[in-house]
């Protein structure tokens, strides 16, 4: 308890919502309830009266029992430690719990984020000097937090001043001094390796810039088709099955970024489970290190405290920042943002404030684009530049788009991968459906392609795209009036987006090989399965019947070939490729022998 | 703190019975009411302030006299007491005996709104249990630990394949069974005793515990009775190191009494008048179930959701969905065609089953069994579909193939007796044999060695 904290009374316990006299408490502030000591935080004040929501189920409070002001904010500890953990919707380390509490939470326990115990290698900057003037984000040393990630230790905002003692380089625990910044009143400033920071206020950065390259997630169709930026915001969204959950698994386990923060918001329990047990045995493909090296998880799973879900994002958001501060690419996965807006719903409901939208309050669609907006490529005050990417789940009801929250995020958001039942029923996974899909990235990411990859990635895409198109329109015929109607050349359409979607767009996140396709192996899948519908069209055109094509057994292959060779065997699929040229070029000879004899 | 009585209630309307000036009771507590007849009534504090409390009161608010009830606070949790004399008993939503037996005797006693697990203490389920049936095991899977749903509609068989899938579950190489919890909410009389002599007719009934609120008891109590039957399971699965599967039926019924209380306070609601914490409320339920680290027990749940006008876009299929590792979906169509158990494939899903089934667990080829079958399935039903456009008539000879695969499908694979136990290896042998209907190169997510050993196609 600090000196700032000062005592009230509990008057009415409504749920986690629960109304306290105590005169002076701010708005935001946080608050200990009862005699258990239960987390809450003050969302409004009327009169005399504050108004609390609790992160833990109140059964067993009663009005006359205590209530404990803290004087601060929620706020989270940021400093090495945290990387490879798992918190809950308040950052509170939920192995630690295990340890203290057992198998199921206790309630009211004030376990601090970070391992007081521990001792880390800190290394000063050896740029910096005494007398030096240091500011918000100057880097201070570095600590190696894991055995990929450099934890950069910088001056917190609001700190800024006159260097005055920086420790050597050694081993420290978290709480002890490693340097003294005198402050421009004169004020002294002690830092440790680590600091708190209010997560509902976005953490300062020097410039806002723009997205440049891809974030690769070695997914075809969001690579190829549908990209995002390395600072992008991004929403799935899809009925359940569809496939929300693997999507961001994908991305947590083969994006090439720094550093990624999964927050499990009121989803399954044992999805997070799977996060934890496979990870630390998954190789990063860009380090060779272990995954979980660059993991970290905040979980409020749906069966824990619902308030804390509303909580849970701004945390997982607070810590993203942190590391984008450090210079590095974060990627922030939140499954799911509904369950984010049902926590919203669930308080205003509770407050009696005036719904607008199934039950959801007015200010839904503000909340949500404030969170997207923390989302950015950023210039860092003494870092270089570093990003957040947010990728959102959505969770629609019903699996119906046009419902409050998909709507509004639908709004915000740059890439939008709609997952489609249709799809999942039929196993084609990902679920992502190429018509209502999209990007407003491709551009960007086109130089990206054209540079590290081929030149033609834009066209190829746009020409399966085309294609792609022209099937659904095709199909739509054929389910009136039959298959018969279709000229030859259209019947080989179908069956060339049909290579597209299986040998291109479908991807297993359960084949060893094809759980990842690097950016070339993509464009070489790509190219083949266009290659062979444009010689097709031509030999389509000289009269060759559709059904010799179809029947080929390189189709087969191809088809195959995703999962039958790795990114590693690139040359392989040259060779499958230079094959499937001949095979058609044989074929084309041979008519064009036919053909002379019937003349 | 001890127990408070008072004399007079305020208001009573809905299931919800109102005090005034009764200070300082606890959020959540056990009320005890005894009306003017001297019957006796259970409830829950749902609100408290000083100035007014509000009760649920589990067996309703009919015939209440505001003036002569007794109202007693009894400042203590709902709890259940837990020993192993559950084993064999039935008891209704609050853990009172309902077979005129005594209540159960033990200082163990556990609140039965429960606490969540830590996620931290999980342990991913991956034990593949064989059901027997041939659409659950091969293309399904269901594992030790997972939840694993029935969407079914009114008159659709969900008890005889839940009945089914109690007699035949078993770890593929041990008889060991399992503990049975059986939560009855809401059903009819007929339902209930349909499974009790099930029970009783396959030897069980010593290994299963019954929670029972019929449709004609009060509704109300179905809110505790699931969260009663859980915390049965949790001390049956880890005080005992049992593994326990719970049967939940029906979890419409649950919802629908779970919208009755909202609306009498005045939620807001969310879908189809249902408050907006059903979500988080069907949760705390569902994932009571699980594995936890360096137990010996787990808990398996199969809920039954009847789905409202067979609609699986209804709140409460829906929210269900979302929070279960999966659901088996059962087809009013295949029911017509004479398919049992109708199980409609291309809806249904099991989250769990990448973890249970493969070379270690199942055999080698199964994974992609699944994700051919499922395929080749997807694509027959739409080629089923052109053909009631056009006639069978005017399909491609390939086209063809997929309509005969599809009515062999049906009737082979999805179809088989009610006491009929296939093995897992009979499972995908049928498999292959369904698949073996097309040339090699359509199977294109089988392997070569898959299509070297398994395939028995002519070409
Ligand atoms: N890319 C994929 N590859 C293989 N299986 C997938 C893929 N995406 C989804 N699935 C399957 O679909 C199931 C449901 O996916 P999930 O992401 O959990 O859905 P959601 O989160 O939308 O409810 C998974 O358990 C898995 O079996
Ligand atoms: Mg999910």
């Amino acid at each position: 308890m600090s000196e700032h904290s000062r005592i009230g009374v509990i008057r009415d316990i409504n749920g986690p919502i629960v109304t306290i006299d105590l005169p002076g408490i701010r708005n935001g502030e946080q608050v200990k309830i009862g005699e258990l000591g239960l987390f809450g935080e003050v969302i409004a004040l009327s009169g005399q009266q504050a108004i609390v929501q609790t992160y833990e189920s109140t059964d067993g409070v009663r009005p006359g029992e205590p209530a404990i002001g803290l004087g601060w904010p929620l706020s989270v500890e940021l400093g090495p430690g945290l990387l490879g953990g798992i918190f809950d919707g308040v950052q509170r380390p939920l192995e630690k719990i295990a340890l203290q509490s057992g198998d199921y939470i206790r309630r009211g326990l004030d376990v601090p984020a970070l391992d007081r115990a521990r001792t880390w290698e800190f290394e000063p900057n050896a740029e910096l000097e005494l007398g030096a003037q240091v500011g918000p984000g100057t880097v201070l040393g570095t600590v190696p937090e894991t055995q990929t990630i450099t934890h950069r230790v910088l001056v917190p905002p609001g700190v800024s001043g006159e260097l005055q003692e920086i420790a050597p380089a050694g081993d420290y625990e978290l709480e002890a001094t490693i340097a003294r910044v005198r402050g421009a009143a004169g004020q002294s400033h002690r830092l440790k390796l680590y600091h708190r920071w209010p997560v509902r206020k976005p953490r300062p950065y020097a410039k806002r810039d723009d997205g440049i390259s891809p974030l690769i997630t070695g997914q075809r169709v969001i690579d190829t088709f549908f990209p995002q930026l390395k600072g992008g915001k991004g929403a799935v969204p899809g009925p359940f099955g569809a496939g929300k959950t693997v999507v961001q698994q994908q991305i947590a386990r083969w994006s090439n970024a720094d550093i990624v923060i999964y927050v499990g918001c009121g989803e399954r329990g044992n999805e997070l489970v799977d996060v934890l047990e496979t990870f630390p045995q998954l190789d990063d493909p860009y380090t060779g290190r272990k995954l979980m090296e660059r993991t970290l998880l905040v979980a409020n799973t749906s069966n824990m405290p619902v308030v804390a879900r509303e909580a849970s994002v701004y945390v997982g958001m607070t810590m993203a920042e942190y590391y984008r501060d450090m210079g590095y690419d974060v990627v922030m996965l939140a499954d799911s943002t509904s369950r984010w807006a049902e926590a919203l719903r669930e308080v205003s409901g509770r407050l009696g404030q005036m719904p607008v939208e199934e039950g959801y309050p007015a200010y839904l669609a503000s909340r949500l684009a404030a969170v997207y907006e923390r989302a950015g490529r950023v210039q860092t005050h003494g870092a270089g530049s570093g990003s957040v990417t947010l990728i959102g789940a959505v969770s629609p009801p019903g699996g119906d788009f046009s419902e409050p929250v998909t709507s509004h995020t639908k709004d915000i958001i740059e890439t939008f991968w709609a997952l489609s039942k249709e799809l999942a029923d039929a196993r084609h996974y990902p679920s992502i459906d190429w018509v209502t899909s999209f990007s407003a990235h491709v551009h960007t990411a086109a130089q990206w392609w054209a540079a590290e990859v081929d030149r033609g990635w834009e066209r190829r895409r746009g020409e399966a795209l085309a294609l792609l198109a022209r099937d659904a329109e095709l199909s739509r015929i054929v389910n009136l009036v039959g298959p018969e109607a279709l000229s030859s050349a259209q019947r080989w359409e179908l069956e060339g987006a049909a290579l597209i979607k299986e040998a291109v767009l479908q991807q297993s996140a359960l084949d060893e090989v094809d759980t990842f396709c690097s950016p070339q192996k993509q464009f070489a899948l790509l190219d083949l399965a266009l290659g062979i519908y444009d010689m097709g069209a031509a030999l389509v055109g000289m009269g060759v019947p559709v059904q010799e094509l179809q029947g080929l057994p390189l189709l087969a292959k191809t088809r195959r070939c995703k999962s039958m060779y790795s990114s590693e065997q690139l040359e392989k699929i040259a060779e499958l490729r230079a094959d499937v040229e001949q095979e058609f070029e044989n074929i084309r000879l041979e008519y064009a022998r036919q053909g002379e004899h019937a003349q | 703190m001890s127990v408070k009585e008072y004399r007079t209630a305020a208001e009573a309307r809905g299931g919800l019975l109102i005090m005034r000036a009764t200070p300082g009771v606890a959020f959540g507590d056990r009320v005890q009411i005894e009306d003017h007849s001297g019957t006796r009534r259970n409830g829950q504090v749902i609100r408290s302030s000083d100035e007014e409390v509000l009760v649920l009161v589990f067996e309703g608010t009919d015939d209440l006299d505001l003036e002569d009830t007794w109202v007693r606070f009894l400042d203590e949790p709902v709890e259940i007491a837990l020993s192993p004399e559950l084993l064999g008993r039935v008891f209704n939503g609050l853990g009172a005996p309902r077979d005129d037996r005594p209540p159960i005797l033990s200082n163990i006693r556990r609140a039965v709104a429960g606490s969540a697990i830590n996620p931290a203490a999980r342990t991913y389920p991956r034990e593949f249990i064989q059901t027997g049936v041939s659409t659950i095991d091969g293309l399904n899977s269901l594992v030790r630990g997972q939840k694993l749903p029935i969407f079914s509609g009114s008159g659709l068989p969900h008890n005889r394949l839940a009945a089914q899938i109690v007699r035949q579950a078993k770890l593929k190489d041990e008889d060991s069974s399992f503990s049975i919890v059986f939560a009855a909410m809401g059903v009819s009389y007929a339902d209930a005793k349909f499974f009790q002599d099930e029970f009783a007719s396959s030897g069980v009934l010593r290994n299963v515990v019954m929670f029972i609120n019929l449709a004609d008891d009060p509704p109300v109590e179905r809110l505790t009775l699931p969260r009663t039957a859980l915390t049965a399971a949790e001390y049956l699965a880890y005080d005992l190191d049992r593994h326990v599967l719970v049967v939940m039926t029906d979890m419409t019924y649950y919802a629908e009494a779970l919208r009755e209380v909202a609306t009498a306070k005045g939620d807001v609601p969310a879908r189809k008048g249902y408050p907006g914490y059903l979500y988080s409320d069907l949760a705390e339920i569902y994932e009571r179930c699980g594995r936890i680290h360096e137990r010996h027990g787990s808990i398996t749940m199969m809920p039954v959701v009847s789905m409202p006008s067979d609609d699986i876009t209804h709140p409460i299929p829906d929210l269900t969905g979302y929070i279960t590792e999966g659901q088996i979906v059962l087809s009013r169509e295949l029911h017509n065609q004479g398919v049992y158990p109708p199980v409609h494939i291309s809806p249904s899903l099991s989250r769990l089953m990448k973890d249970g089934i493969g070379k270690d667990d199942t055999r080698e080829d199964h994974p992609r069994v699944a994700a051919q079958l499922y395929a080749l399935y997807a694509r027959a039903l739409e080629t089923r579909n052109l053909a009631s456009i056009i006639g069978a008539d005017e399909l491609s000879e390939r086209d063809r193939r997929y309509l005969k695969f599809a009515d062999a499908f049906d009737e082979r694979f999805v179809g088989q007796g009610e006491a009929e136990d296939r093995s897992i290896e009979a499972t995908l042998n049928l498999a292959w044999e369904l698949m073996s209907m097309f040339p090699r190169d359509t199977l294109t997510r089988m392997s070569e060695t898959d299509l070297a050993k398994h395939y028995q196609g002519s070409d």
